[in-house]
């Protein structure tokens, strides 16, 4: 019986693991699509744009996930439509990452030096241009190695999701530990899955960011 | 849509939101004490220590940075009474809050020890410093001197996510805003006002640890 449930227990939590996965991927697109817009008008140089991106980067990174997750899921229903913890929990994954990815993608393209820019006005480039062809392509090498160590946040970020009812790695675990009272089988389980999501992950970025200051 | 906001039917809870408020603060506070000491801790035993205590203290921040925050809450309060040890939701909320900053502080401070140039090590030596007074006078100072504003950052996003405790029911300030909402239904309302106690937090939790910086490494 013990081992028949163990096999269960493991069988459930990979299946829901897949929701984690997709739910990672998506907020994880999502919100760098958002960012590289905010980036924009971050960098821009327009004092006006540049604030209101810097009010909303502190907004999403100063307050919880967990109560944006809260204000999504019943901000939306406010409007009387029928709140699905899947578009909640994309929403809000979606403004917090990409409040860390423009933050991040920033710093990345501030370490462009000056000259680059100037080079680029001389040249008589468009702002949208500079950024398209001469900054970007320089700044995506140096935010390669962040970006993939912020993903695992990312991944780590969608176990808040399963608070407001969105059925991933962590809600099951919490729905076998209710069904089978093994609570440290099934936390061991939740956690080492989560490990073997996140670590290769980590170690690519940690590795990436070695070779990247060895071509310096 | 048909909504009004009302934000008067808060305004009966007020000693609630008080309560969740000040519980946010202390578990913070006491946390970050713990988490930083353990991290010192760990961090000397990666630098100084033997080869196990290194690799055991490496698995440590690993397994910790790799998994979510709220599956190490839970595992201590749900999982470790199966085990024989049975914690309170405040002493759980403690422990997960402390283990989880000790493992980031643990890799912070590390890269600030790594940072001291080895010749102040020797010279602290030949000064005929102890061991214990070379990592006291030489390596940490300098070293939390360089990492100060990485630690200070960690402890702001620390403090944010231990809103996850209410989960548990520890009475935080998250705690507070489901009780509330459970009673006067106003949910959005609660939440909005609740999440920008959390940012009003996290800009004064800011300005304190500049103001400790500015003291504690002057002209640094």
């Amino acid at each position: 019986m013990s081992d028949f449930s163990f096999w269960v227990i493991l069988s459930n939590l990979l299946l829901a693991t897949r929701w984690t996965i997709l739910l990672s991927l998506i907020a994880f697109v999502s919100g760098g699509i958002v960012a590289l817009i905010l980036l924009f008008a971050r960098v821009s140089g327009r004092p006006w744009l540049e604030r209101l991106t810097r009010w909303y980067i502190e907004f999403f990174q100063g307050t919880p996930l967990l109560m944006q997750l809260f204000l999504f899921f019943f901000g939306v229903a406010l409007f009387g439509v029928d709140v699905d913890p899947w578009i909640a929990a994309w929403l809000a994954l979606t403004f917090w990452t990409s409040a860390f990815l423009t933050d991040i993608w920033r710093g990345c393209v501030e370490a462009i030096p000056k000259g680059q820019w100037e080079a680029s006005d001389t040249l008589a480039l468009s702002y949208v241009e500079q950024m398209r062809y001469v900054i970007l392509p320089q700044a995506a090498r140096i935010a390669i190695a962040p970006t993939v160590g912020f993903s695992v946040q990312v991944i780590k970020g969608t176990a808040l999701a399963s608070i407001i009812g969105f059925v991933d790695l962590t809600k099951a675990g919490t729905m076998l530990n209710n069904a089978t009272f093994r609570p440290f089988l099934v936390y061991s389980l939740v956690a080492l899955i989560y490990f073997a999501l996140c670590f290769p992950l980590s170690w690519y970025a940690h590795r990436l960011e070695r070779q990247l200051h060895a071509a310096r | 849509m048909g909504y009004t906001l009302v934000f008067s039917d808060l305004l009966p809870y007020w000693d609630v939101l008080l309560h969740g408020l000040i519980f946010t603060i202390v578990l913070t506070i006491v946390s970050t004490i713990a988490g930083i000491a353990l991290g010192t801790a760990g961090a000397s035993a990666r630098a100084f220590g033997p080869k196990w205590l290194d690799l055991l203290v490496g698995a440590y921040v690993e397994i910790i940075r790799n998994t979510p925050f709220i599956v190490q809450l839970f595992f201590i309060f749900f999982g470790l009474p199966a085990a024989g040890i049975k914690l309170s939701e405040t002493v759980a909320a403690f422990l997960a809050m402390t283990i989880n900053l000790g493992a980031y502080s643990t890799e912070i401070i590390r890269a600030g020890i790594q940072a001291v140039p080895k010749g102040h090590i020797e010279a602290g030596e030949s000064l005929a410093m102890s061991r214990m007074q070379v990592l006291r006078y030489v390596v940490l100072k300098q070293a939390f001197q360089k990492i100060y504003p990485a630690l200070s950052s960690q402890i702001v996003i620390v403090m944010l996510g231990s809103a996850v405790v209410s989960q548990i029911s520890a009475e935080d300030l998250t705690y507070a805003a489901n009780y509330i909402q459970s009673r006067n239904f106003r949910a959005f309302e609660v939440y909005l006002v609740v999440t920008l106690l959390y940012l009003l937090l996290a800009i004064a939790a800011r300005a304190i640890l500049r103001g400790i910086g500015r003291w504690a490494f002057p002209k640094a």
